[in-house]
Formats: structure tokens, sequence, C-alpha cells
């Protein structure tokens, strides 16, 4: 597997999880690109570096010598490129820049901007030096599941429009690498409805459009504070601040009863609240993918909860990989 | 560890957090603002994934409750929620939705809620500003389907679009209007423009009509540009636009005015803007690029809605403290020992998650001193029926003191002693 596209429904992380992943390849001595889509620099934020320019950057190191690079795709910049590669026209389109016309073509084709960004990443993975691929993956921050189907599906849209030039020539050869076995499109979710929702029918589509679905990546996942049978018990409003009160006094927690009730009704919300994420486990079970839950962390994520995310992604990379291949 | 001793109210102190404390909040009067007859459009933004629309369709019920004839616009409502407004399918007609099941007895208020259907909005401006040949020929142009479907500001517009329409048949006291789920909050005031300015600008003219533009205007460097364009998109596109912009032609000069009328209604009195957020960094620094953003358009806004947000139920135990005291209780063990260990643990970890929120929302704040702020608290589940919309309108339209712990709403924790 070397193209990994990280989708989910906005607010589900995704930017973390294609950064998590990204270190995980990189482990051992990995040469990872990761790719920026929709120029917000979360992948900036995200490893505390400067704003990424439109060049291939190195932005962590990981175990073994591994790197990680990251790349914000500009759309004009990638245009430019484009118009180099095939016309030769690098000069020419400086001027057009200025005239706004750039701005104005990426407008009046949608798909335009879909097409130079898929066609930098398929650039990406398929790049070789020396007779070997510069890199080992390419891990993309795609855009969110509403849009990824028609965001990697360009051709379809594309031969609709362009039906002939060199445009369609382009996302035809774009197509071809993201139809590939060595693609994968992971969707990270959260238990609640509307993401897993999203994710079914993100699955759906992409599984219409032939666009090969890799992992549901489950996130910011929370742990049960209690055993079942309480858990259940609290769920059901039948855990009461009485339960609670000889052992809180026993050990002079102060505020007597009131403390005791407000720390049952705490319970009693966290244990809905895992009732309610626990019920939606049986929906992604049934995506019929490979699950990874990614557990919520505690404080704002830094590099050291990455690099925690990192190596739980790694142990199921291993584990899929020892799955397909029926080791 | 011992634990005894008056316990300060007020949340434990984060190692490197400043001692100077973050300015307080106005509270945001939410209630007195749906009931106002002056009030006739209430426009919710914010990042994705933040609950506008739920937020739209809770103030909207109250506001119906309220007694006042609503409509809800909604773009993209979950399934469920949809289904709880009586909304099956895109939909672009208002539907009355029943709320008889309420507690108020006068029922002279209605609620209609609607889905944004954006192609068939765009179908109705096109049929309705041309004669029908001419409007089945841009109907089944090529390029025209692709815009009117996804052209990256098409929703927004659309949705600006149905407001000045649903504002112009005086037939409801209030719109309520839940904005696309776009990337960027700013992409709701931007796109509509951005588009009339496509649709209308030079550049569609020069490059599908150059003769109508006017030769002298038409540079080497423009024949340059349309080589390259029809290079890179082929012929056929150029062809199609060409096609779509003859048909249109009647139509231009309308779109860029219809955008303009209706951007101008937003700033119209009567309009108010209320920003939504999660307590994450991401959602509140968006809402921030809004604040800035209507301040400068002077556009008014009623204030910001902290959204799933997390308040203990009491805060008279700090994280620290219950932490100390999970141990203590369970090293002495007995019955009930772990399950009480396990409750202060679950309190604890909810002090520190508070503690977060809070810390965010006063950031925001010394940012904005002058915006309102209302916090509203995550439920267990999704909001999905109007029960829990009701419950949700409650929390957003509550007197500011009325929490059980006594914080005011417009905080997750109380503010510390000053």
């Amino acid at each position: 597997m070397r193209l990994h596209v990280v989708t989910g429904k906005g607010g589900t992380g995704k930017t973390t999880v294609a950064g998590a992943l990204a270190l995980a390849l990189a482990a051992d001595g990995g040469s990872v690109l990761l790719v920026e889509t929709e120029g917000r620099q979360g992948i900036a934020q995200l490893f505390d570096t400067p704003p990424l320019p439109y060049e291939e950057r190195r932005v962590a190191v990981a175990r073994g010598h591994g790197e990680v690079k990251a790349l914000a795709i500009d759309v004009e910049e990638a245009l430019l490129d484009y118009l180099d590669m095939f016309y030769n026209l690098r000069r020419a389109g400086r001027a057009l820049r200025k005239m706004g016309a750039i701005d104005f073509a990426t407008a009046i084709a949608p798909g335009l901007r879909d097409v130079l960004i898929t066609g930098k990443i398929k650039e990406a993975v398929t790049r070789r030096r020396d007779g070997r691929p510069v890199y080992d993956a390419v891990v993309v921050d795609a855009p969110p599941t509403g849009r990824i189907t028609r965001f990697l599906g360009v051709t379809a849209e594309m031969s609709q429009l362009a039906r002939s030039g060199p445009i369609k020539t382009q996302s035809d050869g774009v197509m071809a690498v993201l139809r590939s076995p060595q693609t994968a499109v992971h969707l990270v979710t959260l238990l609640e409805d509307m993401p897993v929702q999203e994710t079914a029918d993100a699955i759906a589509e992409l599984t219409k459009a032939g666009l090969p679905v890799g992992s549901v990546v489950v996130n910011m996942a929370t742990e049960p504070a209690l055993p079942p049978a309480e858990l259940e018990r609290a769920a059901r409003g039948l855990l009461t601040g009485a339960d609670l009160a000889p052992s809180l006094a026993a050990a002079h927690v102060p505020g007597g009863t009131a403390v005791a009730d407000a720390l049952a009704a705490e319970v009693a919300d966290h244990a809905r609240r895992w009732a309610s994420q626990h019920a939606l486990r049986d929906d992604v079970e049934a995506l019929g993918r490979p699950i990874v839950e990614l557990p919520l962390m505690a404080g704002p994520m830094d590099l050291g909860s990455l690099f925690e995310q990192a190596a739980r992604l790694e142990d199921h990379l291993r584990a899929e990989v020892v799955e397909r291949t029926g080791a | 560890m011992s634990a005894v001793g008056a316990e300060e109210p007020g949340f434990t102190r984060t190692a490197g957090r400043p001692a100077r404390p973050a300015p307080l909040a106005t509270p945001m009067d939410l209630a007195a603002l749906i009931a106002d007859p002056e009030t006739r459009i209430l426009v919710c933004c914010g990042a994705g994934g933040v609950g506008k629309t739920t937020t739209s369709a809770a103030l909207a019920l109250a506001a119906a409750e309220a007694g006042r004839t609503v409509v809800v616009l909604t773009i993209d409502p979950a399934r469920r929620l949809a289904q709880s407004l009586g909304l099956v399918e895109l939909d672009n007609e208002p539907r009355q939705v029943d709320i008889s099941g309420g507690t108020t007895r006068d029922a002279t208020g209605e609620l209609h809620a609607m889905m944004l259907d954006m192609k068939r909005t765009f179908d109705d401006i096109v049929v309705a500003h041309s004669t029908p040949e001419r409007a089945e020929q841009i109907l089944a142009n090529p390029f025209y389907q692709s815009l009117s479907s996804s052209f990256s500001g098409t929703q927004e517009y659309m949705a600006m679009e149905k407001l000045g329409q649903l504002r112009a048949t005086e037939q409801w006291d209030l719109i309520i209007v839940d904005t696309p789920p776009s990337r960027s909050a700013l992409d709701f005031l931007d796109a509509p423009n951005r588009m009339s300015r496509f649709l209308d600008g030079p550049m569609i003219r020069l490059l599908t009509a150059p003769s109508r533009a006017g030769l002298k205007f038409v540079s080497a460097g423009f024949l340059v540009f349309s080589r390259i364009i029809s290079k890179v998109l082929g012929g056929q596109l150029l062809r199609d636009i060409s096609a779509f912009v003859t048909a249109l032609d009647t139509m231009f000069g309308g779109f860029r005015e219809r955008a303009t009328a209706t951007y101008e209604l937003l700033r119209r009195p009567g309009t108010w803007f209320v920003v939504v957020a999660t307590p994450e960094p991401d959602a509140l620094r968006e809402a921030s690029y809004f604040v800035d953003r209507l301040s400068t358009e002077g556009m008014p806004l009623a204030g910001l809605v902290i959204n799933r947000t997390h308040p203990p139920a009491t805060t008279a135990l700090s994280a620290t403290r219950a932490e100390g005291a999970a141990e203590e209780v369970a090293e002495a063990g007995g019955a009930g020992a772990e399950l009480a260990a396990a409750a202060l643990r679950v309190h604890a970890e909810r002090m520190v998650q508070a503690a977060r929120e809070q810390h965010l929302a006063d950031r925001f704040t010394s940012a904005h001193p002058e915006v309102c702020v209302r916090t509203v608290p995550a439920t267990a589940g999704d909001v999905h029926d109007l029960d829990g919309l009701r419950l949700m309108g409650a929390e957003l339209t509550g007197s500011d003191a009325d929490t059980p712990t006594g914080t005011p709403r417009t905080r997750i924790l109380p503010a510390r002693r000053r």
C-alpha cells in the first residue's frame, strides 16, 4: 500500500489521523510525504511548524531514520507546474496569474482544482529516483467525506466536461493510480450518529465509483470508567448519591450528600454517553471494513500524543498486512 | 493524602496558565431576541460540525412556541433530525411542522421547515428570468448543469437567494437560516459575491464572445490565455460555456443585482447573526474570524453559542482533590469503594475537560470582550426529535443564572475570585 487517502466528516480529526498515519508509516526508516489539499495549514499547526510553502519540507523524524515531509498544495502553483510540464508555458502562466486568469480558470471548471491536486498526488506517488520510488508512502489529508468521491473521481466529471484535451488524458492517468490496489481511502469517524452515517454513505459512494476503501478509524473513543453491570445501572439512572455517600464520607470528601448526588449524576451522564457511543460500534462493525480505535487524548494534541496515536496505527497496519497475506 | 478542609470553589490551576483572569463574557439573551417582533432574520453560522442545524432548529422551535410564525431554512440536516421536522427529502418549499406536543398552551405560533435544494433553486431563477425555450436551452447545457450542482459557492449563493425569496413573501415573522457546511464560516458571506462576480465578470464575456466586448480590449495576452484555456480544458467546454453565456445573456446583470440585494438584506435592521462553535481550538478560531468579519461589514452579531460544553454537576470538588480522594477511597476498600472511586475519577476527568473548555472560551473573550456568550451543554446522545430540540431550546434561551450549579450560562466553570 503506497497511497493512503484520509477523509472524514468535519470535526472528526482527519488531519490528526493523517499526521499520525504518516508517522506510523515512516517508522523504521520510511520516507513519507504528507499532503495537504485544503489550504488550511492544518499540518503546520499539527506539527507546530511555520506555515508550509508549496514545497516538500521535512516536518518530523521517526524511529530508525524515518522521515515525514509535508506539502501544502497551492492550486495556482500546481497549474503553473502543469502548464510548464505540458506546454513549456511557465512564463505565460505568470502573466496570466497577474491578470487573475488562473483564478478564473480554476473557477470555470469545477473539478479543475481537484484534477490539479490529485495530479500532483499521483506525481508524488509515482516519482522515482535511481530506479526506486522517492516515497515509500504518500498520505493525503483529503477533503471531507461529503466531497471525497467527487474529489477522487474527477474523471467522470472531467470526461463529461472536457471530452477531449490533455486534462482528460491526465485525469485518466490519475484514476489509474487511485483505483489501483496500492491505494486505500481511510475514513475517520467518531462514535456519533452523523459521522457514522456519513462514513456509511461515503463507503457506498466510493465503492460505486470503483475506489478502494481502506480502514475505518474510530477517533476520540472513550473508555468506560465502570464495570459493565454498574455502567448499565448508572445509564438507567439507578445509581444514586446514596450508593456513593458512605465511601466518600469515609475518605473525608467534603460536600456531603450534595456532592454525592452530583457525582452520581456525572456517572449517569458518563454511562449514557458511553452507551450511546457503544451502540454505534455495531453500526461501524456493519460497515465490514477493518477498524482501528484511537482513544480520546486528555490534553490538547501535541507531538507526543501524535506519536502515541501513530503507535496504535502502526499496530493496526501490521495486523492488516498479516491478515491480507494470510500469515 | 489528606483531603480535609473547605474546598475553594472553582477549578484547579494548570501549571503555566497566567494568573490574570480573563474578562467576563456578557450574557446573551436569545429568548428576548427571538421573541422580539423587530427580529426578522437570524443567521446561524460557524465551522462545519458544530451543530448549526440543530441550533437553528432549536431556536426556530423556541420562537414558534413563543408565538411567532417561523420558517427555518436548513441546508444539510442529519437524516433523523430532518425526519423529526417532517422533512423526508430535498424539498424546496416550507412545510409546517406539528409542534402541538409542546407544553405551551397558546399555540399561536407556527413552525415551518424546509431543506434547501440548490439545483432546483438555481433552475427556478433561470426559469423565472427567461423565456421557456431559452430556459430549456440553459437547463440542458452541460456547463450549466455542472455549475448549478458543483460550483464551489453555489450552495451559499442559493441559500442567500432562498433567504431573499422567503423574506420577500412577507409570510414569516422570523426566518432562521442555517448556513452551508463549508470549510470556512466566511464562505457564506463571500461565495455569493464571488459567484456573481464570476457570472457577470468581464472574463467570462471576453472568453466567450470577444467581439461583443469590443475588440480594443482584446490584448495579445488575452489571446494567449484563450488559447491555453482551450488547450487545457478542451474545446468542447469552451463551446458549452459560450452557448451557456449566450443563452443567459438577458439574465446577466441580474445575478449581481440579486446577490447584492440579498447581501444588503443581511445588513438591514432586524437581521442578527448567531455564531456557533464547539469548545475546540479550530471551531473557536473560525468563530473569531467570523466575528471580525461581521464587525467589518457592519453586520449585527447577537453573540456566540459555545455548543457541546461539559460543565460538571458540582464545582465544589477540584480535579486534584477528586483524584486524591479516588486513591484514598480505593485504598480504604470496603463495599462500594470501587464504585465511589470510579465516580471520583469520572468527576476529575470532567473537571479537567471543563477547565480546558473554559480556557478556550476565555481566550475567545479576551480577544472579543464585546461578544455575548451562551454555553450549551452536550447531551449524551444526538438531538433528533422535537423533545430534544425543546431541551436544547431551553438551554439556549433559559435565563443566564438558572443552572443546577449556579454557574452562569456564559461559562462552563465559575469565574475565579478576583
